[in-house]
């Protein structure tokens, strides 16, 4: 059963072959048989899944419709809020806090009959590359556990890797969906800025945050992705008009599809093995009919910087209410309001979450608002328009996700930026609010996954889905799993 | 050597919309702590804001009704602060791109036409509110996201007087827009005075913001207060600190808050929560034709379709409760010059009298207008009057109930006024012979016994009338 896919999993459950509560129980013995040693859960809900998957199967009984996704057991990144389970976006500051509503992509989720089996690690407020900034301590790449998951949505992607949960939700600020699905060697995608609600996801960096889906293909992560889009009304931002379809016959060919390769990206700091693996799929793609051409991206050496300058402004404004006095974590030691501010703010948050608080807060200032924060709009403008011409070329553009693959755990740590560096084929897709898919495609020498990006137009996620799973077609990467998880099937390596 | 006072406002006006400014949520003022809140309004992690769209179109009301220029897109930014009584610390609110420019309105002080310059006009949400007690300092949150907008002007003013003229005007505009419900003392309408003094012809001097006005007049009296004291330290050779003071309108003088080394960096920037608010021609256009008929253009029209005098006109204008009051009355009863005069009049007296604030006048026009038919047929005469206006007032009584059970109905029966007559020379002999000896005080007083008969209610002409024809059948003895 845990070789299935999640598509596959729900039509069993809707003819009767098992039950959703089997569904459910079958994957939290997985997380409980590998006993969480890739730290990728911080919390299973084994009782409400449970019922959950009784009410849902009931519901199924009585000739109810539901989802392609009914049934199936899903996991989410712990910064999206689910009413009444603990959402901690694995930081001391918010250890312990219940929200009182739902997020709008949960209740979709709901709606649509899946089960949510737990929470999952994550970087602290999602900021990091490696998941390692939680207070939690690291997700453990499932490939080899000596090595980071990625970021932020680390938690997501070594779930899914390791056969701990079919499907999962993570959320794409700088990339943090595709990174960790790269190191992982696990599909995802970060949806148009606009398609998903962000009503209830807590908020990093509010205009480039984006819930996404994270599967073991493309077809998984459709699914998922036509199930949690659609316009809401409690988030104005999100102006998609109707929610994803992915209903067109899946093509063998991409004939006709003019896909373009930045070949600045394959330039100096990208290690060789990625390199090799995501050239291979070009060829890939043109073998399966496309047009491959090369083009210089530009804007590349201004686009890392311009992202932490928004990013971190933005999130130094949406932290702020985390100040000891409603919610979280309050300073034992505060004895007047500033002690509380300060107390509290200084002992919740780790140091790379007020690194950027404070970097944040810098460019802001008065004085460095024009310096920084405007120069860093600029460079978005231009980033935007630049995708604009691209995109009158091309129709899909294919990248490497990240440089490398899967650092040590504590390897960059200490060096932030040339973990800011790692972002560097990924945060140019959020400055622009595009839809991006990460892939598996390949491993390096040491056996670990690669994985590559299709990065698309506003809103052609159904084109970018349809180009993923041709290339899924054609190859097997995706269905490679790490020795030793827990479906006994499929390939190993 | 003369000192020039250069005085600038920034108006703070609650919107009275049905619900808060990004969330469902009542805004209406009051209720138990907390009752009144939702992810949204409290800040919960994750809770996005949505703009209610009632709030664009009070504001753009009250840019057209000050001539302003209203923005076909405009945008909101983030101001962020920590304090407990703002639980996102930070406030929406509008600085590099608000919703009106430009506008000027007309006031007239010291007897002095004059306009002032408004600045812009911008949206915002209002903050929480801490309340101490005893056991400690809570925080209430009901009045998070009530909207507000910020009327800023230019320094146009030069006195208390015309800063007082300039609120009057404004509150009667807010009112008739029918936008904010204007009590200071709730807090819907909050003034800040920016002020400094100067030689005239020499630059501006450094200013100070005043906060905590809590009516027109203490923003009159912490005006003039503030000009002597910046002057009368600048004259003893001191200099004036930039910074934001308190006024205690009990103390009667103001308290330094902070100085401009302390002031907050704000950290504006823009709100990547909401969009850019659009507001096509078609719909200002729309904004446009729905704006009511505003104090002044009410008072011409008085003036002219009812003739009533201009101190009338004024009377009736000064606030919208009291216009509509008499519109209703005049147009039930068709009698506008007697509407006037009932409202201007006895309506006006008991509300001094039982010091009622025109925002909670509850007398019925229906009844009001009843009483002016009775008045303007010669039903009842002006004693009835005043006491069935009383009565209507103070106790909401139906008019023609209450002057039948009183029988206050002006007796316009001739036996029985030419019997009281009799009866009245009849018991005062003497006073007819007053009378008749050429005394004509005397008159009044027969008239008076005869009314007295009567219970009040003789017609006054009437009795007159019999008098004098019973006096001069009356043998001089």
């Amino acid at each position: 059963m845990l070789d299935m896919s999640a598509l596959e999993l729900s039509a069993a459950i809707k003819a009767g072959k098992l039950s959703a509560a089997e569904a459910a129980g079958a994957y939290i013995d997985a997380i409980e048989k590998t006993g969480n040693r890739h730290n990728a859960f911080l919390a299973v809900a084994k009782d409400k899944a449970l019922a959950r998957a009784g009410e849902v199967q009931a519901r199924i009984d009585g000739g109810e419709a539901l989802s392609p996704l009914a049934g199936v057991p899903i996991a989410l990144k712990d910064n999206i809020s689910v009413c009444d389970m603990e959402t901690t976006c694995a930081s001391e500051m918010l250890r312990g806090y219940k929200p009182v509503y739902s997020a709008t992509a949960v209740e979709r989720l709901e709606a649509a009959g899946m089960v949510i089996v737990g929470k999952l690690n994550m970087d602290e407020f999602a900021m990091g590359g490696s998941s390692e900034t939680g207070v939690f301590g690291p997700a453990r790449n499932p490939w080899d556990v000596s090595r980071v998951a990625g970021g932020s949505s680390g938690g997501s992607a070594a779930a899914v890797a390791a056969g701990e949960i079919p499907l999962a939700l993570g959320s794409d600020t700088g990339g943090s969906i595709r990174q960790p699905c790269s190191f992982c060697g696990v599909t995802g995608i970060k949806p148009t800025y606009g398609a998903v609600s962000r009503y209830g996801l807590i908020a990093y960096a509010s205009s480039l945050d984006q819930i996404g889906p994270i599967g073991r293909d493309m077809d998984d992560c459709a699914a998922l992705l036509s199930v949690i889009s659609g316009p809401d009304d409690k988030d104005s931002t999100c102006v998609i008009e109707n929610p994803f379809g992915f209903d067109r016959p899946v093509s063998e060919r991409l004939d006709g599809v003019n896909v373009g390769l930045p070949r600045n990206y394959f330039d100096g700091g990208i290690d060789r093995d990625v390199k090799r693996a995501v050239l291979a799929a070009a060829e890939e793609l043109a073998a399966a009919g496309a047009a491959v051409e090369e083009f210089e991206m530009p804007l590349t050496e201004y686009v890392v910087p311009a992202y932490y300058i928004i990013a971190c402004a933005e999130a130094s404004s949406n932290l702020s209410r985390y100040d000891g006095l409603k919610y979280g974590y309050r300073s034992a030691d505060a004895k007047t309001l500033n002690d509380v501010y300060r107390l509290s703010r200084s002992e919740g948050f780790g140091l790379e979450v007020k690194r950027r608080i404070m970097l944040g807060s810098f460019v802001l200032s008065s004085g460095y608002y024009d310096a920084y924060y405007k120069k860093a709009l600029k460079t978005r403008a231009l980033m935007k328009a630049a995708y604009d011409g691209l995109f009158k070329r091309f129709d899909i553009l294919l990248a490497p996700v990240a440089p490398t693959s899967a650092y040590t755990i504590g390897e960059n740590i200490d060096d932030p930026v040339k973990m800011y560096m790692g972002d560097i084929y990924t945060v140019s897709v959020n400055l622009a609010g595009l839809p991006a898919a990460a892939l598996p495609c390949g491993f390096d020498g040491r056996g670990l996954p690669v994985g590559l990006q299709l990065i698309g137009q506003a809103f052609s996620e159904e084109k970018l889905a349809g180009a993923a799973r041709v290339y899924q077609r054609r190859t097997d990467w995706h269905t490679r799993k790490p020795a030793g998880s827990p479906p006994t099937g499929g390939k190993t390596v | 050597m003369t000192w020039e006072t250069v005085i600038g406002l920034e108006v703070h006006a609650e919107l009275s919309t049905k619900s808060k400014i990004f969330c469902g949520c009542s805004g209406e003022f009051g209720g138990e702590p907390n009752s009144r809140v939702c992810p949204v309004c409290a800040g919960f992690p994750g809770a996005l804001p949505k703009l209610n769209r009632a709030v664009v179109e009070y504001a753009a009301r009250v840019g057209l009704a000050l001539g302003c220029t209203v923005a076909p897109r405009c945008k909101f930014d983030r101001k962020n602060y920590f304090y407990p009584d703002l639980p996102k610390a930070y406030q929406v609110s509008q600085l590099y791109l608000p919703i009106c420019q430009g506008g000027r309105l007309e006031i007239e002080a010291d007897g002095q036409k004059k306009s002032i310059g408004i600045r812009e006009i911008h949206m915002e949400e209002d903050a929480g509110k801490l309340v101490h007690d005893a056991d400690g300092t809570f925080m209430d949150f009901n009045r998070c996201g009530v909207p507000l907008i910020e009327i800023v002007t230019l320094p146009d003013f030069r006195s208390g007087g015309e800063v007082m003229a300039f609120l009057e005007r404004l509150r009667e505009i807010l009112l008739y827009l029918g936008v904010c419900d204007c009590k200071m003392q709730e807090g819907s309408l909050r003034v800040d005075v920016n002020l400094s003094v100067c030689r005239p012809g020499e630059g501006l001097g450094v200013r100070t913001e005043m906060k905590n006005l809590n009516s027109f007049k203490a923003a009159g009296r912490a005006v003039e207060y503030e000009r002597r004291r910046q002057i009368e330290l600048l004259e003893s050779g001191g200099a004036v600190v930039q910074e934001t003071r308190r006024w205690d309108d009990d103390a009667g003088e103001s308290f330094g808050m902070r100085s401009k080394e302390n002031a907050q960096d704000y950290r504006y920037f823009p709100e990547p929560d909401l969009l850019p608010v659009e507001l096509d021609e078609a719909r200002l256009a729309g904004i446009r034709q729905s704006l009511p008929e505003l104090a002044h253009q009410k008072r011409a029209r008085y003036r002219r379709d009812y003739a009533l005098s201009e101190a009338e006109a004024a009377v009736l204008t000064g606030h919208k409760r009291i216009s509509d009051l008499f519109e209703s009355v005049a147009r039930l009863s068709g009698e506008p010059a007697e509407a006037a005069r009932l409202i201007t009049g006895e309506i006006m007296r008991l509300m001094n009298l039982t010091d009622t604030q025109p925002e909670n006048l509850s007398v019925d026009a229906g009844k009001l207008s009843a009483l002016v038919a009775f008045v303007s047929s010669g039903k009842i005469n002006r004693g009835a009057y005043k006491e069935t206006a009383e009565a209507v007032f103070l106790r909401g009584v139906d008019p023609e109930t209450y002057i039948a059970e009183k029988g206050l109905l002006m007796l316009t029966d001739g036996g029985a006024v030419a019997e009281a007559v009799k009866a009245a020379v009849e018991d005062n002999p003497d006073a007819a012979r007053d009378y008749l000896a050429g005394k004509d005080k005397a008159f009044g007083f027969l008239v008076g016994q005869a009314m007295k008969k009567l219970g009040g209610n003789g017609s006054p002409d009437m009795v007159r009338e019999h008098l004098r024809k019973c006096l001069t059948n009356t043998p001089n003895r």
